[in-house]
């Protein structure tokens, strides 16, 4: 069976200094995979190259058969990749609902004009739009909040509904930055639910980057470490988890 | 050739008020990060002191520049302290529409205490112009005093930042100010010296400007501050050697501009290279490029 | 969904208030015209009431839902101005209906100024916060250095330009339009306050629904959060580029609104200069950022304060400033803001922890 997504030597340097450095990986429909490595790694530098935020100097990435190297961000969307981020990045002065409504954006349409002089076809989307981003917020248990501004809603519910908000976009592959960053057991308890439930309910592949251990070992079929911008070692999650050269970057000497 | 290098001497010259004046713009922007809108009145604050002093007290020259320094760097800080300090806090527009009231009410209060009626500045350089190349070429004195004074203020602001304590505070505080508070540097302090410093330049830059276009009022500082502003940007926000070259290179645009195109259009001309050099160099000629985190 | 159609009728409800306000205003005013109750200086301000309500909105429209400061906003009021003038003097004696040369005026002067928005915005939209409020004052200003430099006229061959006098302009005949400095005189006065009124309505109908829709949501989600907007697949320039020419377009009709309520029209840095651009600015930001309701209130507030204050002439303008500066301390300061909180806790009102009104 094809990769949904398949990276050939992926680079970039910034003024001479290779952030990352020939970057493979395959990942299958429906896995769940990870990407660790101590901090400075270059994980999120993966994601953005992946996500169009950063353009590669080297190599190729090809999602369902479609190479997508060198696009811009929208247009990577379009082709089925969303994220969340490192720090939360949701749209602060919009309401919950408002925040997955903007995530439904280029699935439900209708002109700028439907919109000033509120057609019927105006109505029917947004009644749409209201639906699906209310379904998408039950999942996560933030229908309650809906009417909430975003920025002040919780910091686990904020995480949560950056992720609802990137599923919105009806996306193939799911790149999740460091969901865990900052909860406790409990919450990495819930989350990584939460995590299973997005790859089983909306049939989602799912690539995340993650420093907690317990999640890691806990969800993902498969890993890739990165160390100094380049992979040291790729494999199901166990393997890895107890290579010793894995151990020795993470731990030191 | 003559006539192209007096139009040139006198862009250099009329270049030298700007950057002395953005240089106070561009300082503020760096180290409290606001665009101080009033920053141009307080140079016709300068211009009213010194005529003042020279004319109704009867100060010699040097004594009227000195108070005239004291008066706009007192106004400076208490200006900052009054109205700037409480919204250090607050979003940069809310300070923005502040500086534009306080903009406002030094323009009203001139015009309440002088009225709109142009004054004639009589000028503070004692010097007789210069005649060059047999008789040929004629400098005046302001020409002169207005390039030397501005390329000795650059050369003794950059040797402050660089080589003094008071100087370098201020760089912490204009690279980030929550670590030079940790680091123990006086924010306050620093932020205060800095509109001191600005405030008593905007005060040489007026002087200047009156003493080579002779003409005062209460709205004399509006759009030399204006141009400095857009000086200060087309060298990049933040930059002292930026203020400099943006300074000069407008002075010489504008001058020459005036003298080969149109006298009418030479603001629109100005203006355009502003923009065209922004559209190569989105952060102006010396400005930094910040990288956002993703 | 309940909350969701409660929050749809809440908007809703906001809007027609803004609606109701401008009408119930319009009903009052023209009640006191008829019964005599209005002094001439009250009469004289109701088109520029009009005029900078609706330049208030359209500045709001970039400021406060894009999120971008434009400080040149009278530029796009000087286009709409000259352009739609241009057309009236054109029309002036043929044999176009008056109200359908008006129309047309309107139209001319939005389009012209939405061009301009749309040429300007391109390369403009890409700069940083500051660096965009500095070039958008500078277009202001070559707008209306351009236009104060401008000769138009018409002859039997036709249209004729120049940027240095009527001479270079090399008619035969025909009409100077437009003189230089001098601008252009005898535009039919066209204007007044029932028009104002309803072209305040149309741009409150146009600003307030397209901000109520997906498109929108897009320009706020784009100013919350730039690079997550790009993530969820929203085409930035697009949309900043929409917002500010609409804006451009609205604050264009206000032009044309000014153009037709004088006999004399000139390029002067006091109606087109960026100290018009900065009075509308301080109209959006005292009326609250992205309050469009707001804007409209603030822009009435501040251009009848100077005009109340006449008693005291000479100090009116020095009290406004004070009023200004206090105002934006009272309303920004975190320390004044503590005061405020006394207040209100004193006045017992239940604070909306929840969902704030942008």
């Amino acid at each position: 069976m094809a990769a949904l997504l398949k990276v050939d030597s992926l680079g970039i340097s910034f003024g001479g200094l290779k952030a990352v450095d020939k970057f493979n990986v395959e990942i299958e429909k429906n896995e769940l995979y990870g990407l660790i490595g101590p901090n400075g790694a270059g994980k999120t530098t993966v994601f953005n190259l992946l996500t169009g935020v950063y353009k590669p100097t080297n190599g190729q990435i090809i999602l369902d058969g479609d190479n997508i190297t060198g696009l811009d961000c929208e247009a990577i969307n379009k082709k089925g990749i969303a994220r969340t981020f490192q720090n939360i990045r949701l749209f602060s002065q919009l309401s919950v609902l408002d925040n997955v409504k903007v995530g439904l954006h280029n699935n439900h349409t209708y002109s700028t004009l439907d919109g000033i002089f509120r057609t019927p076809r105006f109505r029917n989307v947004e009644k749409k739009m209201d639906q699906r981003a209310l379904e998408l917020l039950k999942v996560f248990e933030l229908d309650g909040y809906c009417d909430y501004k975003a920025s002040n809603l919780p910091y686990g519910q904020q995480r949560k509904l950056e992720i609802a908000r990137a599923l919105a976009t009806e996306p193939k592959l799911l790149l999740l930055d460091e969901p865990a960053a900052g909860m406790n057991p409990n919450e990495t308890e819930e989350l990584m639910n939460t995590i299973r439930l997005v790859r089983d309910k909306f049939d989602m592949t799912i690539l995340l980057i993650e420093h907690d251990m317990k999640l890691v070992s806990g969800i993902c079929d498969r890993l890739t470490v990165l160390n100094f911008g380049q992979v040291l070692k790729q494999g199901l999650t166990q393997d890895v988890l107890h290579d010793p050269e894995v151990i020795k970057a993470y731990l030191g000497d | 050739m003559m006539s192209f290098i007096t139009y040139l001497l006198n862009g250099l010259s009329l270049g030298s008020v700007y950057a002395i004046i953005a240089l106070g713009y561009t300082m503020v922007y760096g180290i409290a990060k606001m665009l101080n809108f009033a920053h141009g009145d307080i140079l016709m604050v300068g211009g009213y002191t010194a005529f003042i002093a020279l004319n109704t007290i009867g100060l010699p020259i040097p004594v009227a520049v000195l108070v005239s320094m004291a008066v706009c760097t007192l106004l400076g800080i208490t200006i900052e302290k009054v109205a700037y300090k409480p919204l250090r806090q607050a979003n940069s527009l809310s300070v923005l529409i502040t500086a534009i009231g306080v903009s406002y009410l030094l323009q009203n209060l001139a015009q309440l205490i002088f009225t709109a009626n142009p004054k004639s500045f009589s000028s503070f350089v004692p010097l007789k112009p210069v005649k060059l190349a047999g008789g040929q070429l004629t400098i005046s004195g302001e020409t002169i005093v207005t390039i030397v004074t501005c390329t000795i203020i650059v050369t003794g602001l950059v040797t402050f930042i660089n080589k003094t304590k008071a100087g370098q505070a201020m760089l912490a505080v204009s690279e980030d100010k929550g670590a030079a508070t940790l680091m123990g540097v006086d924010v306050n302090g620093t932020i205060s010296m800095t509109f001191a410093i600005g405030s008593a330049l905007a005060a040489i830059g007026g002087i200047l400007l009156c003493s080579a276009y002779p003409t005062l009022t209460p709205t004399t500082g509006a759009m030399p501050g204006i141009k400095a502003f857009v000086a200060a940007v087309l060298g990049g926000i933040g930059s002292i050697p930026g203020a400099f070259i943006g300074g000069i290179i407008l002075g010489v645009l504008e001058n020459l501009a005036k003298a080969y195109i149109s006298s009418k259009l030479s603001d629109a001309i100005v203006f355009s290279v502003l923009i065209i050099v922004l559209l190569v160099k989105p952060t102006g000629i010396l400005g930094k490029k910040i990288m956002e985190k993703v | 969904m309940d909350k969701v159609n409660a929050e749809k009728h809440k908007i809703f409800r906001g809007n027609l208030i803004t609606f109701g306000m401008v009408i119930a205003a319009y009903i009052v005013v023209e009640i006191m015209m008829k019964t005599g109750n209005i002094t001439s200086l009250l009469k004289g301000l109701l088109v520029p009431l009009c005029i900078y309500s609706i330049l208030a909105v359209s500045l709001n429209l970039v400021v406060g839902i894009s999120g971008e400061l434009s400080l040149g906003h009278a530029g796009f009021m000087c286009v709409g101005a000259f352009t739609s003038a241009t057309w009236s003097m054109l029309m002036k004696s043929t044999s176009m209906p008056e109200g359908v040369r008006f129309f047309i005026a309107i139209l001319i002067g939005a389009v012209s100024a939405a061009f301009f928005g749309f040429l300007i915005g391109i390369p403009v939209l890409r700069l940083k916060g500051d660096y965009l409020a500095i070039v958008t004052l500078a277009f202001g200003e070559i707008i209306k250095n351009l236009v104060n430099a401008l000769y138009f006229g018409v002859d039997a061959k036709g249209p004729h330009f120049s940027l240095e006098d009527s001479m270079h302009l090399n008619m035969e005949g025909g009409t100077i339009i437009i003189k230089g400095a001098q601008g252009i005189t005898g535009a039919p006065k066209n204007s007044n306050f029932t028009i104002g009124v309803i072209l305040l309505l149309i741009a409150l109908f146009i600003v307030l629904n397209l901000i109520n829709s997906r498109t929108g949501r897009a320009i706020m989600a784009i100013r919350d959060n730039r690079i997550a907007a790009e993530s969820v697949g929203l085409n930035v320039t697009k949309y900043k580029l929409l917002a500010f020419t609409v804006s451009a377009a609205i604050a264009g009709v206000g032009g044309v609104l000014y153009a037709h309520n004088l006999s004399s029209l000139q390029a002067l840095p006091k109606n087109f200069g960026y100290n018009q651009s900065i009075m509308i600015l301080v109209f959006v930001v005292m009326g609250g950022i992205g309050n469009i309701r707001g804007s409209v209130i603030a822009a009435v507030v501040l251009t009848l304060l100077p005009e109340l204050l006449r008693g005291l002439s000479d100090y009116r303008m020095l009290i406004y400033a004070v009023v200004l500066i206090f105002m934006m301390l009272f309303t920004s300061a975190p320390a004044f803001m503590q005061y405020r909180e006394r207040i209100m806790s004193a006045l017992n009102r239940k604070k909306e922890v929840r969902k704030e009104k942008v």
